[in-house]
């Protein structure tokens, strides 16, 4: 029974302002760290000093003497915290396996060896700052030249990429390099546990309640029952927030301990160490043509660092395999090990980096063909997925390429280095293409239809700040037949159905199914009760003969208005509500009939005034193709959002791992630079709504990413055409610029 | 963070009274001055400053803004850099003061930051801020792990074998372009020093900064009108548009007569280990046409003494096209 809605005025697609909005501007949303308890104490973690080593001795007895010190915690005395079990389904997985105070080695800078728990957060740091600890310690290495220390796995392979690169006379061997990166989220992590004697209430900053669940549980070793997790609002994530770090188990452990509830929220500098972050990257590409641009070879071939226990894969060639039409090719990949905190996801893990050195190395390539680099990409384009051997679902990379083009005004580009000129500023037009995957994990949801005219849909997801409330809300208004006002979003409880992670680009597409699902299952219920109810209305015609519209029960052969409401249908029942059930398998796992993704393009501006070594971008154009955008103001932020991060990554952002102590050096916002406002000029951002219905009925895929993909790439671009100077290690700095004076 | 005490007042004498039995006035003082706290505090949080008590200053009665009859300024030592900044009077007769304030750090600093405060601001030195780390400044005689380390953002003119850390105030460069002098009253009665001697090259004792003793009392700048027909200009370069310290700047005062260069003050930051006064490239412009290359002569002999480190030479050619093109803004504006 399909609640098939007049569209003209359904919501999805319109330009809508966040439903939480007000809460967020007036202070009432409650983030982690906004909750209190009574008799709640604080605890901070007390971080390595060296990043290879063990623990000779920890002295904590100044400590414990302290005002307001309730205690200081270690592997002696927190109580036994125990491994998560290996999972390739994202429902129970962590980046960092060890639990914390697992054993004396030290392996990362900022590893904890111990917590404080005071009255205050400013006890417990001082107590903190008071521990003692005497270690036995090594030479890290934090070596930014990636070595292979894990075997080299061919990822993908077709043809013979080196016979043809060898035979090859226009080609390009040459190795690009981005750094690692941290998410620099404006909510620190933070954890807020309370234990009742037997569950666990964990109030955690994470961007998915149920596998943080799912994860604690094991770490605290007790059922999936005695733990609940709730993240109702995050001051974003950024992919450092997908899997628990230390400072949630350990809150935990210490609530149970203690039988207290225990916050804890970690500094700023902490988040360099013990919360994830993007690894360096190396990556050689290979790349070959023949004199007319057709590629004839690809190889990319790459490591990334990660730390001495977990294996983080960055996974750079997800986009080679697919991206270009080109008969040999070969990924490989092989990890190199450091004595730095394990890596995370970071906004478009993979991709991000991946692309900045293939879509660089193209922009080379062009050269060495004296090919306009768009060109190059038109004639490169393939019919079908090369990888996988399957049609493409959605694929308008060539329109995103020419819109852009026609938007930037890309024909007016003189090629040659340093030719164009505004203001008495060198210009340099850059452009790269982007690409993102396109899958769902499995969601369930439920809709209930409530007897005061409103609607709900709950799930066990979360808002990570992207606008899942408001887009939720949009699907159910729709959905039901309900304006905006009239729907209720619930989010961010590990108790209700189990949700998708906001991870992927993927939390729309994978709930879209789920809760028109449980739309319908409550439709259905709601016209049976129509039918059912001795006395009603509708009291004993046929279900088939009847239909919801708009929110309202009528039979088909009359119109909606000589219907009831459903609020009608309800009190005449005497229900409170009616619920529907929803849910929607995933989408990875088994050879798949297309190949799913989202493509874009970037053009980017810089201006170059060698007189004074400034260097900005100073116009963008992006043009995304990722299917229905169900909020283009949601939309639009996304992609613009990414934008500044691309800026970011392009000319600022890296962590410095210092090599004597193997800490990060710069962790800290003054030091870590990040874009300011400043930095960010009119951004202009086109999306081609193609709606593809096969990840979905709306045709709608993920946004969250594509747009940082490809972006440092199109600038570096654009910096070589300014300046002559090619700039393979990110992020361009002005020394890079001045490197021939 | 330490536990300190805490005490305001709002009586000039009172306040050095309170602060004379300090050990020192420099690094790792026991007794300290609280002006906006936006260096002070922000020290005391990474420990890297440990006083036993604060003098809370902010109630003294030098939070004003007088122009003198000869036309200069008298700048309280508690004046807010934003009011210092956007005071009309400084806007037209002192541009150069206006702009580096208006360049350094955020709104909301300024908002809180003090002019007394501004000129004792501390270096950004990584090392020096972290206390896991050696650091000659912060720690006497234990070690400058930036020379073998990370020193892109540091000094390369007055470093010395012990430190290397710059200097970062914005403020400080065009107040030393402008010659100011510093007013301190302190248990020895009044003094007024000149900005070039109130900064201490590094040598062996970086910990040592300035000519400050304890109980000493910024409680004004003075700054002399700019000669009838000057122009000025403070040129900051730095990664990002907004919101960083500078990798190089140049404040400069000139003026021109008949397309030759009659005097010119010249001052460079995030190059020094102080606010770095040019001398040599005033001497080296001054009676010279106002010519691009006579600019860049003028900054070769700025730098000419540069001693570069691992990851900062690029600040020698940085620091030298900053103050040519900062000549040529105020030769042409
Ligand atoms: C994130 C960040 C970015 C910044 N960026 C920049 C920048 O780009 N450019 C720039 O120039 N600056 C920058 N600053 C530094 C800022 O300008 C200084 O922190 C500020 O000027 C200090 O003034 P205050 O009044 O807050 O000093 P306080 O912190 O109160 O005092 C600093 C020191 O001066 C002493 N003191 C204060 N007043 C007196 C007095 N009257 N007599 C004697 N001793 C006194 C105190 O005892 C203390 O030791 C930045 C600061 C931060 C935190
Ligand atoms: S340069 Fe100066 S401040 Fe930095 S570590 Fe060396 S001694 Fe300390």
């Amino acid at each position: 029974m399909p609640a098939t809605q007049d569209k003209s005025n359904s919501p999805v697609g319109r330009e809508m302002k966040r439903i939480d909005g007000p809460l967020k501007v007036t202070g009432n949303a409650t983030y982690t760290s906004d909750h209190n308890f009574p008799g709640m104490l604080y605890a901070v973690p007390v971080g390595a000093t060296i990043a290879n080593g063990t623990i000779t001795k920890l002295d904590t007895t100044d400590a414990e003497k302290m005002p307001g010190v309730k205690g200081i915690f270690h592997r002696a005395n927190i109580g036994k915290l125990f491994r998560v079990a290996p999972n390739s389904d994202f429902n129970a997985f962590s980046d960092e396996d060890r639990p914390p105070f697992e054993d004396d080695v030290i392996r990362y800078y900022g590893q904890y060896v111990a917590v404080a728990v005071a009255e205050t957060f400013e006890q417990a740091t001082a107590a903190a700052q008071a521990v003692k600890v005497a270690y036995s310690e090594k030479k890290p290495n934090v070596e930014k030249q990636l070595t292979a220390d894990t075997k080299v796995k061919v990822e993908s392979e077709r043809g013979d990429a080196q016979k043809a690169f060898d035979a090859a006379t226009i080609k390009l061997d040459a190795t690009y390099v981005t750094p690692a990166e941290t998410h620099n989220v404006i909510e620190l992590h933070s954890s807020v546990a309370v234990f009742d004697g037997t569950a666990f209430t964990l109030y955690e900053t994470t961007q998915g309640v149920v596998n943080h669940r799912n994860v604690l549980c094991q770490v605290l070793g007790v059922e999936p029952e005695q733990v609940k997790v709730i993240s109702k609002f995050l001051g974003s994530g950024f992919g450092s927030k997908i899997t628990p770090w230390p400072q949630s188990a350990v809150a935990a452990a210490l609530a149970r301990k203690l039988r207290k509830p225990i916050k804890i929220v970690i500094s700023r500098k902490m988040a360099f160490h013990a919360a994830g972050h993007r690894p360096r990257t190396q990556q050689r590409v290979r790349i070959s043509a023949d004199s007319n641009g057709k590629l004839t070879s690809l190889q990319h071939d790459y490591l990334n660092h990660t730390s001495l226990l977990d294996d983080y894969k960055e996974n750079c060639g997800e986009c080679t395999k697919y991206l270009y039409s080109c008969p040999n090719l070969r990924i490989t990949t092989a990890l190199s090990r450091r004595h730095i905190g394990t890596p995370t996801s970071m906004r478009g893990p993979g991709a991000v980096p991946g692309l900045f050195a293939t879509e660089s190395a193209l922009d080379e390539l062009a050269i060495k063909l004296k090919m306009d680099p768009l060109q190059l990409r038109l004639l490169n384009e393939p019919q079908k997925d090369e990888d996988l051997n399957i049609p493409f679902a959605s694929r308008h990379l060539i329109e995103c390429y020419k819109t852009g083009a026609d938007k930037f005004g890309w024909s007016k580009r003189d090629p040659k280095i340093g030719s164009m000129k505004r203001d008495g500023l060198t210009l340099g037009w850059g452009m790269a293409g982007a690409a993102w995957i396109a899958e769902r994990f499995p969601a369930e949801a439920t809709v209930e239809l409530r007897n005061d005219g409103t609607a709900k849909v709950a799930t066990g997801t979360q808002d990570i700040g992207t606008g899942t409330y408001t887009v939720l809300a949009q699907i159910l208004a729709d959905k039901v037949g309900l304006s905006i006002d009239k729907c209720e979003v619930v989010l961010g409880d590990s108790s209700l159905p189990p949700g998708p992670l906001s991870g992927g680009s993927m939390a729309t597409a994978s709930l879209i199914p789920a809760v028109s699902k449980a739309a319908e299952k409550a439709i259905g219920t709601l016209l049976n009760a129509a039918i059912k109810t001795p006395g009603a209305k509708y009291f004993g015609v046929d279900q088939k003969d009847m239909k919801y519209t708009e929110g309202r029960v009528h039979k088909k052969d009359e119109p909606a208005s000589a219907g009831l409401s459903f609020q009608q249908v309800l009190d005449s029942g005497n229900f409170k509500f009616i619920l529907g059930k929803g849910s929607s398998p995933s989408t990875f796992g088994g050879k798949p009939e297309s190949s799913k993704h989202s493509y874009g393009a970037h053009f980017v501006e810089v201006t170059w005034q060698e007189e004074i070594a400034r260097l900005r971008v100073s116009r963008v154009v992006t043009v995304i193709d990722a299917g229905k955008i169900i909020n283009p103001k949601a939309g639009r932020n996304q992609i613009e959002g990414a934008v500044v991060m691309g800026i970011g990554m392009a000319l600022f952002e890296h962590t410095n791992y210092e090599p004597t102590k193997g800490a990060p050096l710069n962790s800290n916002l003054a030091d870590y630079i990040l874009a300011v406002n400043a930095d960010v000029p009119n951004l202009e951002v086109h999306f081609l709504e193609y709606e593809n219905k096969d990840l979905n009925e709306y045709g709608a895929r993920g946004i969250g990413e594509i747009g940082l993909a490809g972006f440092a790439a199109a600038t570096a671009n654009a910096v070589h055409h300014a300046t002559g100077i090619r700039i393979r290690e990110l992020p361009i700095r002005i020394e890079d610029l001045l490197a021939d004076v | 963070m330490k536990l300190f005490a805490y005490e305001k007042t709002s009586d000039v004498s009172d306040a050095i009274k309170k602060t004379s039995n300090s050990d020192t006035a420099q690094q790792g003082a026991k007794i300290r001055f609280v002006a906006g706290g936006t260096t002070l505090l922000d020290l005391m949080k990474l420990s890297v400053e440990t006083p036993d008590s604060l003098v809370d200053i902010n109630r003294l009665p030098l939070d004003k803004i007088e122009t003198t009859s000869d036309g200069g300024l008298k700048i309280g030592a508690l004046v807010r850099n934003s009011d210092l900044a956007n005071h009309p009077y400084v806007k037209s007769h002192f541009p150069v003061l206006s702009e580096a304030l208006l360049s350094g750090a955020s709104a909301q600093l300024r908002n809180m930051a003090t002019t007394g405060g501004n000129l004792l601001q501390r270096t950004r030195c990584v090392y020096f801020r972290d206390t896991a780390y050696a650091c000659n400044k912060r720690e006497p005689g234990s070690g400058c792990p930036a020379i073998e380390g990370e020193n892109r953002t540091l000094a390369i003119l007055g470093t010395s074998d012990s430190c290397i850390a710059t200097n970062p105030s914005d403020m400080n460069v065009a107040l030393t372009a402008l010659e100011a002098t510093i007013v301190i009253n302190g248990p020895g009665g009044e003094r007024a020093v000149a900005i070039d001697d109130f900064y201490t090259l590094p040598g062996s004792t970086p910990h040592i900064e300035n000519v400050l003793k304890p109980g000493d009392l910024i409680t004004h700048v003075l700054v002399k009108a700019m000669p009838a027909g000057s122009k000025s200009v403070y040129l900051k370069l730095r990664d990002r548009a907004s919101y960083e310290f500078a990798l190089a700047s140049a404040a400069v005062i000139v003026q021109v007569d008949a397309g030759k260069v009659s005097r010119a003050r010249i001052a460079l930051g995030g190059v020094g280990t102080k606010p770095w006064r040019a001398i040599e490239a005033e001497k080296s412009i001054t009676g010279s046409a106002a010519t691009p290359e006579n600019f860049r002569k003028a900054a070769e002999e700025a730098l000419r003494n540069a001693k570069p480190q691992s990851q900062n030479k690029f600040k020698i050619e940085l620091s030298k096209r900053c103050l040519s093109h900062a000549l040529k803004l105020a030769t042409t504006s």
